[in-house]
Formats: C-alpha cells, sequence, structure tokens
C-alpha cells in the first residue's frame, strides 16, 4: 500500500466519522499530521515498512486498529469499580458516569466469581469485599437502575459463570423495553487465565470450554454487539509473569478458543470479531508500547495464516488495558499517581481501546471516591492535555521501539510453538508448564528487588519515615447481613415450582449437550440464584481441581 | 522427627491471588525450611487439618481479599481446637495498618503487608519457630 492510497482510506473514513477537531496542533502551534511514515524523514516506504510496520486501520495493524485511532475519539474510560450491595455499587457508577466515565465496567464480589450464594458457608467474611455481590435477578436490577444500559457499554469482569451473569444482563435490559440486539460490553469469559494465574474457576476445562463456545455460538445470533470473551494478559502479568510472557501465554489462549469454537461447529468468521483483549501496563513505559503493538501484529498473523479467516474484523486485536496493580506501593501511596500516569502514556502509546487506571491507594485498601477521580483524571489529562493523542502511532519508527516490538513478538511466538508442541494449552496447564514458567519470573523479580538490582522507589531506596496513611474505603461489615437477608426474602418471594423446572432444564441441557444459554436465561427469570444454577451445573460438570506446584 | 522446622504456606478463603503465597513459599523453602502449600481456597478447619497432619510449626496466611480480619481468627481457632497451642502463625497480604493490632491479638505472630522483604519474613520463622 502506498501512503496515497492510505490517505484515501483515511479521508473516506473521516467524512463518515469526523475527527475531534478541524486541525491538530502541537501544544506551541505547529499543524500535527494524521500519520507520520518514512516519508516524513525523506524516506520511501520500503517493503520491510509494508510487512512489518504498515498503516494504521489495515494488516498487520502493528500501527493500531483504526485509521484515526484519538483523532477520532478517544478510548473509552473504564474505571473497575463494585463493592458492598448492588445499592451501593449503583451509587458509585452513577457518581463515574458523572464524572466523565465513558463506559461501566463491574467488580464482582468473589461468592458471585464462584457461584455461591451469599449464605453458602464457604462465603464467610467474603461477601460484598472485592466487588458487588449478586445472587439473583433481583441485585441485578438494582445495580443497573437509573443506568441507560442501551447508550453505556457495560464490560463484566466473570467468567467461570458468566453464561449467569449475561443472562441477568440481557434479562434485566429486555424488562427495562431494551432489546438484547442493542446490548454492548464485554464478559471476560475467560476460564484458561483462571486457572494460570487468577483462581475463580469453577469447573474443568472440558466443560467450562464448552460454556464458552455456547456464549460464542448465542451472542453471533442474538447479541451481536456484545464482546463475548476478553482474553486476559493482565492477571498472568500480575502473577509475575514478563512482558512477552503475557503476550504469549494470552496469544496461545485465545488460539485455545478459537480451536474450540471451530471444533463446536462455528465459522471463524462468525465469532472471531467478537473476541476482545485485557492487558496490564507496566512501568518499563517503551518495552510496555512494543509490547501492544507486538501482540497486535501477531494476532494478525495468526488468525490469517494459521485460521484462516476473510473477516478483516477477525483480523484485529482489540483490548483493554489496566495499569499494573501489583506496581503500586503501600509505601508513600501518592507516589502511585505518578506510576499510574507513566503507566497510561504506555496504554494510549500503545493504542488501546479502553483504559482502567488504578488509585493511589489500592496497595492498601479499595480505593476512596477521591483516590479514583485522580485516576480518572489522569487519562483526561492525557487525552486532553499531553498531545499524544493528536497523531495515530506516534512511537512507529523509533529503533528502540520497533526493535523491541520485534523481539517482543518473536520470544511470544516461541512460547506459542512451545505450547503448541505440549499438545495445547489445556495440556500445558494442567502439566503445570505455564504457572511454572511465571512463577520463575515472579521469584526472580523479588529476588532481583531484594538485592537491590531492581529498585521501587519508596519501597528499596528512597525510603522514609511514615505516619498515618489517611483515609482508606472499609466495606461496611453489615453487607453480608444485609445480603443474606435479601437473598432470604427473594427466594420467598418468587415460585419455587419455577425455578425448579428451569433448573430441571438448565441439568438436561448441560446433560445432553445443547446451547446452555436459552434455559440459564429462562432460570433466571425466575429468579433462581447463582448458587443454584451453578450448583446445578457443579452437579453435572464436577469442580476442578488446581495442581499445585512451588 | 527430623531437626528442619516446618512451615505451611495457607490461602483461607475464596482469593485466588497466589503470586505473594508462592514467593514467600519458595523464599523460605531456599532459606532451608520444609514448606507445604495448600493451593487455593481452603476453609480454616482444612488449613488446622493440614497442618495438624503434616506435623508443621508454622503457619502463613495469605489474603488479599479483605476477608482476614474474619478468617485468620477463624484459623487460629481452628488450630487451637486441634490442639495446636505452640504453631506460631503469621499472616500477609492487603492489610491496612489499623486492623494490625486486631489480628495480633487474636493470635498472629506477625502481619506483613506489601513491600515486605522477604528476608524478614524468614527472619521472622527463624527466630519464632520451634521444634517439638
Amino acid at each position: 500500500m502506498k501512503k496515497s492510497d492510505w490517505l484515501e482510506r483515511y479521508q473516506k473514513m473521516t467524512s463518515k466519522y469526523p475527527e475531534r477537531k478541524k486541525e491538530f496542533t502541537t501544544g506551541s502551534g505547529t499543524p500535527v499530521n494524521s500519520l507520520y511514515t518514512p516519508q516524513d524523514m525523506g524516506d520511501t516506504e520500503n517493503a520491510h515498512y509494508e510487512q512489518k510496520i504498515g498503516y494504521p486501520g489495515e494488516y498487520p495493524y502493528t500501527r493500531g486498529v483504526q485509521h484515526t485511532m484519538y483523532r477520532g475519539r478517544f478510548w473509552t474510560m473504564r474505571q473497575y469499580a463494585g463493592f458492598g450491595d448492588a445499592e451501593e455499587s449503583n451509587q458509585r457508577y452513577r457518581y463515574l458516569l458523572d464524572s466523565g466515565q465513558t463506559g461501566l465496567s463491574v467488580a464482582f464480589d468473589l461468592p458471585t466469581q464462584i457461584g455461591y450464594d451469599s449464605d453458602h458457608s464457604m462465603c464467610k467474611g467474603e461477601v460484598g469485599k472485592v466487588g458487588v455481590a449478586i445472587d439473583t435477578l433481583k441485585d441485578m436490577e438494582i445495580l443497573f437502575k437509573g443506568i441507560p444500559v442501551d447508550k453505556v457499554s457495560t464490560s463484566m469482569t466473570i467468567n467461570a459463570p458468566a453464561s449467569v451473569l449475561l443472562a441477568m444482563y440481557i434479562v434485566n435490559a429486555e424488562k427495562q423495553g431494551i432489546k438484547r440486539s442493542a446490548l454492548t460490553g464485554t464478559i471476560q469469559n475467560d476460564i484458561l487465565k483462571e486457572y494460570i494465574a487468577r483462581g475463580t474457576y469453577i469447573f474443568p476445562p472440558t466443560p467450562s470450554m464448552r460454556l464458552i463456545t455456547d456464549i460464542f455460538e448465542f451472542c453471533s445470533k442474538e447479541v451481536p454487539k456484545w464482546n463475548t470473551i476478553s482474553i486476559s494478559g493482565y492477571h498472568i502479568r500480575e502473577a509475575g509473569s514478563s512482558a512477552a510472557q503475557e503476550v504469549g501465554f494470552t496469544l496461545a489462549d485465545g488460539i485455545a478458543y478459537v480451536d474450540a469454537a471451530i471444533k463446536a461447529g462455528l465459522g471463524v468468521d462468525d465469532f472471531a470479531p467478537r473476541l476482545s483483549f485485557f492487558f496490564n501496563a507496566h512501568n518499563d513505559l517503551l518495552e510496555e508500547v512494543a509490547k501492544f503493538r507486538a501482540a497486535r501484529r501477531l494476532w494478525a498473523r495468526i488468525m490469517k495464516d494459521r485460521f484462516k479467516a476473510k473477516d478483516e474484523k477477525s483480523l484485529m486485536l482489540r483490548f483493554h488495558t489496566q495499569t499494573g496493580g501489583s506496581t503500586l506501593t503501600a509505601q508513600q501511596p501518592d507516589n502511585n499517581i505518578v506510576r499510574v500516569a507513566v503507566q497510561t502514556l504506555s496504554a494510549v502509546l500503545g493504542g488501546t481501546q479502553s483504559l482502567h487506571t488504578n488509585s493511589r491507594d489500592e496497595a492498601l485498601a479499595l480505593p476512596t471516591e477521591q483516590s479514583v477521580t485522580i485516576a480518572l483524571r489522569t487519562q483526561q489529562i492525557i487525552a486532553e492535555e499531553s498531545g499524544v493523542t493528536n497523531t495515530v502511532d506516534p512511537l512507529a519508527g523509533s529503533y528502540y521501539v520497533e526493535s523491541l516490538t520485534d523481539k517482543i513478538e518473536e520470544q511470544a511466538m516461541q512460547y506459542i510453538s512451545k505450547i503448541d508442541d505440549m499438545g495445547g494449552v489445556v495440556k500445558a496447564i494442567e502439566g503445570g508448564y505455564i504457572q511454572k514458567e511465571i512463577q520463575d519470573s515472579s521469584y526472580k523479580y523479588q529476588l532481583s528487588v531484594e538485592t537491590k538490582d531492581r529498585i521501587v522507589v519508596g519501597v528499596n531506596k528512597y525510603t522514609m519515615q511514615e505516619t498515618a496513611k489517611g483515609e482508606l474505603l472499609r466495606v461496611n461489615p453489615e453487607v453480608e447481613k444485609k445480603q443474606v437477608a435479601k437473598l432470604a426474602s427473594v427466594k420467598k418471594e418468587r415460585s419455587m415450582k419455577d425455578v425448579e423446572a428451569r433448573l430441571a432444564d438448565v441439568r438436561k441441557a448441560a446433560k445432553e449437550g445443547t446451547n446452555l444459554m436459552p434455559p440459564i436465561i429462562e432460570a433466571v427469570k425466575v429468579y433462581a440464584s447463582i448458587g443454584e444454577i451453578c450448583g446445578v451445573m457443579r452437579e453435572v460438570f464436577g469442580e476442578y481441581k488446581e495442581k499445585i506446584i512451588i | 522427627m527430623s531437626g528442619k522446622i516446618r512451615v505451611l504456606v495457607a490461602k483461607p478463603g475464596l482469593d485466588g491471588h497466589d503470586r505473594g503465597a508462592k514467593v514467600v513459599a519458595r523464599a523460605l523453602r531456599d532459606a532451608g525450611f520444609e514448606v507445604i502449600y495448600t493451593g487455593l481456597r481452603k476453609t480454616p478447619q482444612e488449613i488446622a487439618r493440614i497442618a495438624l497432619e503434616e506435623d508443621v510449626n508454622a503457619v502463613g496466611l495469605s489474603l488479599l481479599s479483605g476477608a482476614h480480619n474474619e478468617l485468620f481468627p477463624a484459623v487460629i481457632a481452628e488450630l487451637k481446637k486441634a490442639g495446636l497451642n505452640d504453631v506460631i502463625v503469621f499472616g500477609g497480604g492487603v492489610i491496612p495498618e489499623e486492623d494490625i493490632p486486631f489480628l495480633k491479638k487474636s493470635g498472629l505472630g506477625a502481619v506483613f503487608t506489601p513491600g515486605t522483604s522477604l528476608q524478614t519474613v524468614v527472619d521472622f520463622v527463624k527466630n519464632n519457630a520451634k521444634l517439638r
């Protein structure tokens, strides 16, 4: 492709979707073009440029998945939030939307994520702690009260019981008079990284993969604008992996999902455009930028060459980013604001589609409203003031960034090949290979902090005596009692006969292998609880047993 | 019994964050202790049972979900119920400073928060765990 051809496409795009401004300039007034290429240095675009780097919105998407990127519109600013019960979380969501946030991201508590009701004996002390407690459709109705779910996209961090929460979201919307086909959002729905790094699995791999492909199939017909999965490197990185491992293991997971869906009889271009990704942003700014660019290029090549995808949307790696929780320090917590700003820059210079910025106090507790506001303002300052959004992929052509991009792509591909040789990701997890690789990296990291080969400001250098840490958010200790009481009253009001009949349908579908989404939706409608629905599936599918390695 | 101190590293509750638990387990092993790791999602009863069966001298609890005020004291109560009165217990995770006095009063020998060096944890076990 010639630059003139690309500019033609670009103009077509901007006549359809106008840019944010008529003219872009630097802070001092110099005009800024949409794109810079070797031509701007007096060079010509050669075959190497075309193959490895190319143009934004064009294969292999190294420079981004859209032609205009942030000249068109900024990324979606989406703070992950939720705690206590549905009422409290609803209030936080409304506050965030009022503060200029452009999408919602729901954090569920651990009982919800593991498919237990709040009154289960395993849940003592955990209800409402790391996210909002959801037992039945009733809670979902309260959670989204007064929020126009046809206008706001919602991301839900839910994996093993993703079908149940998606069903609740659909039913709640329909009760508000909104068609399921109009809904936009994402469910994380990525069970493989739960086995690898995050820990909220329920069922063994085979039925878990089937639940996921059931969702792919159902949504491709019924909820076409929904992102059916968010294939996540975030937690792999948090568990201690390197940048290249984050890309390699995440894309290997992606390959497993594509394989499973094809095996289930779906056509690659029917579901692949709705696959999305989720990455971490750590402190090494340029390495992180290279990582995002490498991931995009590598996925495009995998989808084209390995899976023969034809739809160009199937080739595009669209991703959400969260700044790195494990990089935050409990010491001198205000320093975290600066770390988050650097990480935000890496995500933006790497071309993210949406972003969560962590708050300064998250090494201590859940963030206060004030801390969340600073985190959101950090995104807004980078978007509106820094100037890095005025041109597409501004770091392209940097010798260092391009060479790091190549390096990370190459290392990630080595991991993928190794996992292929083992028979795929599930085998590599069952054998403990991936977990061990990550643990080795994380232990090496910790030892380097210990020996001060790696400096963490405020922790092993520039330390000081600190007094009180300021105000922290505490989850209301009454929430567990309140939630258990609410569940009991819902259970009293509903028809037990309907619940039993609908649960029997779920059991039947689970056993017979028909798509589980329709019976789960029907069960949710009659206020069957998440614990009851997952309980039926636990009976049929059994539970996963972790492979313990240290 | 051999002359090695035995340490159980445990994950009570539903929390899936095991990076810290595993790093600490490895550091303790490298420091010469016998280390047993429970894996995720153990109830206080299960942790006490494993501690008894494995005849450990110390138990390290890791929790990042905020349920420490409920679960740490519950583990200590179960250990006592199992007759393991001489086992030293320590904990770590995302734990606000103001919760530490309560946890210590409940019987935790030490609470390690983010940024703690591995040597500090190793030294604590060295100085406090006793062979039977």
